[in-house]
């Protein structure tokens, strides 16, 4: 597949409150850097993330998605992250169903203390979309507003 | 960072600048006696780009490659994949050829497998 | 309409240098809804907050964004600042641009315009925000210390003092801990027992103290203020009431082939045993492991022994739950298991002993009786070697740990000059590879152990103990002398890397408290929040946190003891309003968010609603208990209908940053 050089893929990233979204505010405290393609967005806990969500991101044009919660036993609400893993792991047989590259999205546990890994895997998720290049199949273009 | 330490580094996978210099890779050298460098200070030596020093010293060849100070080694920086990669970079030295095509024929001899001679000029000329 | 106001902080150059401040807030004032937009030195500031207040006032303003710092350092800080103006706390949002941005990025055009975006998306989801109100959630006043070293000892006491009742929970038959097994302390060199023992004897018959002993914490429910833990405390087969400590059975057992974990196992104890002779509570223990009558049931010595009847070979584990307001983890250290380092021969040689072995070998009440012996013949050594950073300081973490254990300089140092105090004829080596001694008076310790003491310091490792005849063949390097050493000693000490208490880790999941790659606990921030965890209401005290020597942790246990009067004198605590919240119409009753909740906090009621013509229906529908929930979201995204909803990050406001990052 061609690499497009000049391609810069919208990644939407959701991080869990207490331990990804700190781990990526450790990166910064760090200045570990990673693409400005990643936006993250705060939620309380990866339960809280809703598939639609994902949908929803595919649907505006997001390139990839990844969602980061507190590791397996350290959830901040005790169970959280089990559930989102259940539910990532349904979505994503859904994703392969409708014909969405695997790569696009993601899920990574990142604890607060892991500025560096949130850092190399923003770095390593990006590369991959980039290589996986725009995505076009969930796009709506009713939905762009130009 | 001089060039040097970076080759050696390319070569041996290895980062000296791990070292925190406690010794433990002397201490546990079963040739120390016979070395004018001790592993520590190889890595130093290293790591402060005196490769060439290291590269001209009888030293390396003293190593036996016994794999004690890796195995001590509380920061894996394994000084005898350093001297291994020293050990190379004589090989490697561009200009300072240990065989040339020419001298093969007089080299050749009946029992000599061709392979070995091959693999020698190779091993020998190789630029870095 | 709304009216937001957007304020774009320069952090100083912490975002000013890479994002250009000005164009952003000149970009975001175009966006819908924006009716002020300016950018300041710093916000946080107290003519920063102002100016906030005054916009609000001055602009009518319905929504506020507040592109800055992360979230998790100021958003209480401007939540206080916009309530002050008039504004409900809830109407604010705040755009992460230096962590998440200018931090991160060296590119000007590029940091600026991601800062734009996610302005953008704070302004799409303040839109949507709605103000809302916090509840009250009540406090139990009574604390837990989990850990009964001089960390939960000292913290107990402090809280105690404070009129609090505590509970201390240990899983040894007594409190002290590793203090209570150290000889010495430095840089004083007062005797570690004569300083604690009263302090444990305080804890005792201090009121406000509950000592559970023998006992370990099984499950963690509820949160700040209101926690109910499950406490195990295992049988010991002996009536605590009953038992006056007077240790006659310990004389009489019959099993006497018992590894006496006290002495590490330099000796050996009974089947029933008082850990050592100060210690509290002063009740004997019967170790199930070893005890011929709980094994086979034939002996029962102690019992026909116990003039108070308090033996019980019947007595079961007992349960016992307890409210808590808050919980402060002690659960202290161990040294490391050095099975990986058998260069230095510790299990080829019983004259190879850890530090802490050391100590005992040292203690007048430990197993030579405070005569420093040989452990394998008994005889008085002459040459000792002391080898530093054993297992500390390790690349990769596969044999050793990566960090400096920060203690093991100061004891070697204090174990070395003790002996040649007491012992001049012998020769004492240390090898090292630095001597850290950053603390009140003692670089000034060590340097005596150089100085007047004669202590052999040599830089370099040991890199082989080989036992061999009666000796220990030492072969290191004198780095700095350039040369090797052979030496032949009588002993080797090894200064074992120190690493969290095995029970750390299972305590912190039931916690759900945070831990770093080490299973140290993490602080709420390492410099501001040092003995909080990230957690609310739980608070860390000692080494659990990370390696300490005794005043530090004493020290840090006052300050967490501190923390928790705080919390405990308050009789109510705000909650969290971003709580979930079902929207009634369109709840089916089906259970589902019921089931996720790791709370409790939903339940379902039968509830009239008007049907067609008049009628009246009853539906069941799901509630949620504000002051329960934690607002962790599980049940909004289980709700079939969509009725759950989850105030503060909705569905609709997280799709709004969605859309506005993804335009």
């Amino acid at each position: 597949m061609p690499v497009n050089e000049t391609f810069k893929p919208t990644i939407v990233a959701f991080c869990c409150n207490w331990c990804s979204y700190a781990g990526a505010d450790l990166s910064g405290t760090n200045r570990l850097q990673y693409p400005a393609n990643v936006k993250i967005i705060r939620i309380p806990c990866s339960c809280r993330l809703n598939p639609m969500f994902i949908l929803r991101a595919f649907q505006r044009g997001a390139d990839g998605v990844i969602l980061c919660g507190c590791h397996p036993g350290d959830c901040h609400y005790t169970t959280g992250n089990y559930y989102a893993r259940r539910r990532m792991t349904l979505l994503f047989s859904l994703l392969d169903y409708m014909g969405i590259e695997r790569g696009r999205t993601r899920v990574e546990w990142v604890s607060a203390a892991e500025g560096a890994k949130f850092a190399a895997t923003m770095n390593d998720f990006t590369e991959t979309i980039i290589k996986l290049g725009p995505n076009r199949r969930l796009e709506d273009l009713r939905c762009k507003t130009e | 960072m001089s060039d040097w330490t970076q080759r050696i580094q390319d070569i041996s996978g290895v980062n000296p600048r791990k070292c925190m210099k406690c010794g433990k890779c002397t201490a546990a050298c079963p040739a120390y006696d016979r070395m004018e460098y001790h592993p520590h200070q190889f890595v130093d030596m290293v790591q402060s780009g005196r490769v060439e020093e290291l590269m001209a010293s009888r030293g390396i060849y003293t190593c036996l490659s016994c794999f004690a100070c890796v195995e001590r080694c509380p920061r894996n920086v394994e000084p005898a994949h350093i001297i291994e990669a020293v050990r190379l970079a004589v090989i490697r030295q561009q200009g300072g050829n240990h065989m040339k095509p020419d001298q093969i024929p007089g080299l050749l001899e009946e029992d000599l497998p061709q392979q070995a001679i091959t693999s020698a000029l190779r091993k020998y000329s190789k630029g870095g | 309409m709304q009216r937001i106001g957007v304020f774009v902080c320069w952090c100083g150059s912490n975002i000013a240098a890479t994002v250009d401040v000005e164009k952003v807030a000149q970009t975001l004032a175009q966006e819908p809804g924006v009716v002020y937009s300016t950018h300041y030195q710093y916000m946080c500031s107290q003519a920063g907050q102002e100016m906030i207040q005054n916009a609000i006032r001055e602009h009518r303003l319905t929504g506020v964004v507040i592109c800055s710092c992360s979230p998790r350092m100021h958003e209480a800080t401007f939540r206080k600042t916009v309530e002050k103006a008039g504004l409900n706390p809830y109407l604010l949002e705040i755009a992460n641009i230096r962590e998440h941005c200018s931090w991160i990025h060296k590119d000007k055009l590029t940091a600026t315009e991601k800062a734009v975006i996610l302005g953008r998306a704070a302004i799409a989801k303040v839109q949507l925000n709605a103000p809302l109100t916090a509840g009250q959630s009540p406090v139990t006043k009574r604390a837990l210390v989990i850990g009964g070293g001089i960390a939960g000892i000292q913290t107990a006491l402090d809280i105690a003092e404070a009129g609090f009742p505590v509970d201390i929970v240990e899983k040894k038959p007594t409190i002290g801990g590793k203090m209570a097994q150290i000889d010495k302390t430095f840089p004083t060199l007062d005797c570690a027992a004569c300083i604690l023992t009263p302090k444990m004897v305080d804890a005792s018959q201090n009121e406000n103290i509950d000592i559970i002993s023998y006992a370990q914490v099984e499950k963690v429910q509820g949160f700040v203020g209101s926690f109910s833990v499950t406490i195990r405390k295992k049988a010991r087969y002996v009536d605590e009431t009953k038992c006056t400590g007077c240790g006659l059975c310990t004389e009489k057992c019959p099993q006497k082939k018992v590894p006496n974990e006290f002495n590490l196992g330099l000796d050996n104890r009974r089947a029933i045993y008082i850990p050592f002779a100060q210690a509290v509570p002063k009740v004997a223990a019967i170790d199930p492991n070893y005890c011929t009558m709980l094994k086979s049931g034939k002996c029962g010595v102690c019992a026909k022994v116990c003039t108070a009847g308090a033996i019980d070979y019947k007595q079961q584990d007992q349960l016992i739950t307890r409210e808590y307001g808050a919980i402060v983890v002690a659960t202290g250290f161990e040294p490391i298991r050095l099975d990986k380092f058998d260069e230095f021969a510790y299990s080829q040689s019983p004259d190879v002993v850890t530090s802490l072995e050391f100590e005992r070998l040292m203690n007048a009440a430990g197993p030579t009786g405070g005569t420093l012996l040989r452990p394998s013949d008994g005889s008085h050594p002459h040459t000792l070697v002391f080898v530093q950073c054993v297992g500390s300081r390790c690349d990769g973490g596969e044999k050793g740990k990566s960090y400096c254990s920060k203690i093991c300089c100061m004891y070697t140092a204090k174990h070395a000059m003790l002996i040649r105090e007491k012992y001049p004829d012998t020769e004492v080596y240390v090898f090292y590879i630095d001597v850290r001694t950053p603390g009140k008076n003692f670089d000034e310790f060590y340097r005596r152990a150089v100085e007047e003491y004669g202590v052999h310091y040599i830089k370099g490792m040991v890199g082989k103990v080989t036992p061999q005849d009666g000796k220990l063949k030492v072969q290191a390097s004198d780095l700095l002398g350039g040369r090797q050493l052979r030496i032949d000693a009588d002993m080797v000490i090894l200064a074992a890397a120190i690493e969290p208490d095995k029970t750390a880790r299972p305590l912190a999941t039931m916690l759900t408290a945070s831990m770093d790659t080490n299973d140290f606990f993490t602080e709420a921030h390492p410099k501001l929040r040092p003995v909080e965890s990230p957690t609310a209401g739980i608070f860390l005290s000692g080494a659990c946190q990370g390696p300490k020597d005794i005043p530090e942790t004493v020290a840090q246990a006052s300050a967490a003891a501190a923390k928790v009067i705080g919390l405990l004198v308050k009789d109510s605590l705000t909650c969290s309003p971003c709580t979930a919240k079902p929207d009634e119409l369109m709840c089916n009753g089906c259970s589902s968010c019921e089931k996720v909740c790791p709370y409790g906090a939903i339940t379902y009621i039968d509830k009239p609603f008007r049907g067609p013509n008049r009628t009246t229906l009853i539906r069941r529908v799901a509630q949620v208990n504000p002051a329960v929930c934690q607002g962790c979201g599980a049940c909004t995204v289980a709700c079939p209908s969509g009725a759950m909803d989850l105030q503060g990050f909705s569905n609709q406001q997280i799709m709004a940053e969605v859309d506005a990052i993804c335009r």
